[in-house]
């Protein structure tokens, strides 16, 4: 499924403080859009921003992959923004928090870890959100997600034991399967991550 | 010629002038017009509720039995309002009870509602029927408890996204064995839960039960009971959908379901299971006429396509963008009677199956009738929404909200006001209109130009000088309320007709280019307006000079002058 590209595109998730445009190749146009972006996008940033600003915003969306750059997070970052009323936020959010102890905890194991970890996967509600919560808990990256070569480009990747005790490359199957069929993860190196990504 | 008429008759007549506009109208007629109209009027709508003092509302309408009260600004909602800024109902039922009106229905809006608040209104009006909250909060479930208990011929109990703290107090269990008068309830918003012997035993005194929306605390079992008693009921909100499909109570359900034939309006789903099939539904849809599925957050987009499908009398939809273009290309083959659609993101930064502007398009090529429209997606074209406007004149609420604020058209790289232009131009019914996406001051020349029905306006990140705010001030004559924030208009565009600010009822800027100086200057020019800034800076040193920026101003016109009861952040100029 294509869309699992854009979902774990990780890129999302980097700090950026750096000027609007500074990594994009593409640069169309404007001397209108710089302007106007300099003085808004500085109120923005100086008074409300929370930290990972995107700034380098519209030339961003100049690329081709509009399914990939869809999926970051919106460009401005502002209180307030996107206008959507404090209580739906708060119950979009909620649905993660008030899991009421029928958490769905399973345990987590890394390769040289000294002791496994348990994570609800209730609190998650798709796969780049896990993913996250994984790299942070165990210091790791993953690379980028491909349907035909599973993680590429990291040192590890995430796998799962499913209902019939085989294990298999996180993200292949429909966050909803995951989480119903997942028993347990497990971090495992990259080397043993290709092997994966082959089959 | 009419003053020859008896009061009784012109009273008769006025009888059936319902709408608050045309009774104001009637009102300025003549002095008898005037006396006759505030003894009849009994329907009163306040759009800001420190526009005038309850005193004298009620010295000018005595016979006074509906009240609808709107509190903080409506950027309120995004957090853009720092708390304890204002707009407290207890004022205004105190003045009530001491009076002689005879309140039968409060529908309160973006208000401070205390428990306090709401036992006195329980106490002080025995034909007390009607109570409806709107994004309300300062309320526990102990308020609640208080109008079950109180109010003796209560019909309706309607709470509508609003914060409620949950004392476990069992506060549905108020309801006495005597109240059988209810005709709707309310509760999904609340978080807690209920006693559900005393929910099923109050359905079941309840014959005239008519709208029912639960809370995510009642279980699959429970709701079914429910439905069992009250076949009648037209407008269902299920709190818990989350079930073992082989399970007796999911069949038991599927199969009370199927006897359900009054429903038109379904809501909520506010738990349901991973993998969630709404097959159990599919018997009902072809009666709905209002589908809202914007909480139910577990369904996947191709079962919310499957559903639809079944929807062919839909009026009003509102869903989660997870339905995808594809989906809303289904709405439009199937929802061909369908006048409103809000579509939300199931993630405040957007989703991979989001919508686009494809899938507006697809809607606006198949859905005629439609004529409001709340719609957040991750980019837009000016094509589009000129398509948009070609296939849909009848517009009265266009809301478009792109994620990134500062997007603009997604082919071409323009701005999007050619885009909005297009609806402006072609949609002269336009009351209400969101704007997003990179905007010049183009775009307002547009709509200063042709909406001339405009009465609600809502700005961010867009213009780029003062000329922009003035294209809007000076072109739409039937503007009300005016929203902005970060745009780069300044003092001349807020001070060059002054006077315009007392035909409308309020005015928001945050993060814009005003001073105090200005603002300063504004409220000694006009004394019937107050014009509020907000100085939120930590520190203690008070003293604001002219030439600083104001970071948000919220100015109103008003007959009661600068109020009391505002937080020391607030300064009324």
């Amino acid at each position: 499924m294509g869309s699992y590209e854009s979902e774990l595109n990780l890129k999302a998730t980097e700090l950026r403080l750096g000027l609007p445009g500074n990594d994009e190749p593409e640069k169309r146009s404007c001397s209108l859009r710089s302007n106007k972006r300099s003085s808004l996008e500085s109120g923005v940033e100086e008074s409300r921003c929370k930290t990972n600003v995107n700034s380098h915003a519209s030339d961003s969306t100049t690329t081709s992959d509009h399914d990939q750059d869809s999926v970051q997070p919106a460009k401005v970052q502002a209180v307030g923004w996107p206008p959507i009323r404090s209580y739906r936020k708060n119950s979009l959010q909620q649905k993660k928090v008030e899991c009421d102890g029928n958490g769905m905890y399973v345990k987590v194991s890394m390769a040289g870890a000294p002791y496994l970890r348990k994570i609800d996967l209730k609190v998650y509600k798709s796969y780049p959100e896990l993913l996250m919560a994984l790299q942070t808990l165990f210091k790791c990256t993953f690379g980028e997600y491909s349907e035909r070569e599973g993680y590429n480009g990291s040192e590890y990747a995430p796998t799962y034991e499913d209902k019939d005790g085989d294990w298999m490359l996180v993200g292949d199957v429909p966050w909803n399967m995951f989480v119903t069929s997942c028993k347990r993860l497990r971090i495992i190196k990259g080397s043993e991550a290709k092997g994966l990504g082959c089959l | 010629m009419m003053n020859y008429f008896p009061d009784e008759v012109i009273e008769h007549i006025f009888d059936y002038v319902a709408s608050h506009r045309d009774r104001n109208v009637l009102s300025l007629v003549c002095k008898s017009w005037y006396r006759i109209e505030r003894w009849t009027r009994q329907r009163v709508f306040i759009g800001n509720c420190y526009s005038i003092t309850p005193e004298r509302l009620i010295r000018r309408f005595p016979g006074l039995k509906s009240l609808t009260l709107k509190g903080k600004p409506h950027f309120a909602d995004f957090s853009l309002v720092p708390y304890d800024w204002g707009g407290f109902v207890y004022p205004w039922i105190e003045a009530l009870a001491k009076s002689r009106v005879g309140l039968e229905e409060l529908r309160l809006k973006r208000m401070v509602v205390s428990d306090e608040s709401l036992e006195l209104l329980s106490r002080s009006f025995t034909h007390f029927k009607s109570l409806v909250l709107v994004s309300c909060e300062g309320f526990t479930t102990d308020g609640l408890a208080a109008i079950a208990a109180n109010c003796r011929f209560l019909r309706e109990l309607d709470l509508q996204e609003n914060e409620v703290e949950d004392h476990k107090g069992q506060w549905l269990s108020c309801f006495p064995d005597s109240c059988t008068s209810l005709v709707s309830l309310n509760f999904a918003c609340l978080k807690g839960e209920v006693s559900l012997g005393a929910l099923e035993r109050l359905v079941a005194r309840s014959p005239n039960l008519k709208s029912l929306k639960l809370n995510r605390s009642v279980p699959l079992d429970a709701l079914q009971r429910i439905m069992m008693r009250a076949p009648q009921l037209a407008d269902l909100g299920i709190g818990s959908f989350d079930h073992d499909p082989e399970s007796e109570a999911y069949i038991k359900l599927k199969n009370t379901i199927l006897k359900c034939r009054s429903l038109t309006s379904l809501s909520g789903f506010l738990e349901v299971p991973p993998h969630c099939s709404l097959a159990a539904i599919y018997p009902i849809c072809p009666n709905l006429t209002s589908l809202n599925l914007s909480y139910a957050a577990g369904i996947q987009g191709s079962e919310l396509i499957k559903l639809v499908r079944h929807c062919v009398k839909l009026q009003r939809l509102w869903i989660m963008d997870c339905i995808g273009d594809e989906g809303l290309g289904v709405v439009a083959m199937t929802c061909k009677y369908l006048q409103e659609l809000r579509v939300f993101p199931s993630a405040p930064y957007g989703n991979p199956a989001a919508v686009t502007e494809k899938g507006l398009v697809a809607i606006s090529m198949g859905c005629p009738k439609l004529h409001s429209l709340l719609y957040f997606c991750h980019q837009m074209t000016n094509a589009a929404l000129i398509t948009v406007a070609k296939n849909c004149p009848n517009f009265i609420r266009f809301r478009l909200c792109i994620l990134d604020a500062l997007k603009p058209d997604a082919d071409t790289m323009q701005p999007l006001d050619e885009g909005f232009g297009a609806i402006v131009q072609s949609c002269r019914q336009l009351r209400r209109l969101s704007l997003s996406g990179r905007l010049t001051d183009q775009v307002f020349l547009y709509i200063g130009m042709y909406a001339e029905q405009l009465e609600m306006l809502s700005i961010a990140f867009a213009g780029e000088s003062d000329k922009g705010m003035l294209y809007v001030l000076n072109g739409c004559k039937k503007l009300r309320k005016l929203e902005i924030r970060d745009c780069p208009f300044g003092n001349m565009a807020l001070l060059t007709d002054v006077g315009k600010y007392e035909t409308m009822r309020s005015l928001w800027m945050s993060s814009c280019e005003v001073t105090v100086g200005a603002c300063k200057s504004l409220a000694k020019k006009m004394p019937m307006l107050n014009v509020e800034i907000f100085n939120e800076n930590e520190q203690e040193d008070c003293s604001l000079e002219d030439g600083q920026r104001v970071e948000k101003m919220y100015l109103y016109r008003t007959l009661a002058g600068k109020r009391k009861d505002a937080p020391e952040y607030v300064w009324t100029l």
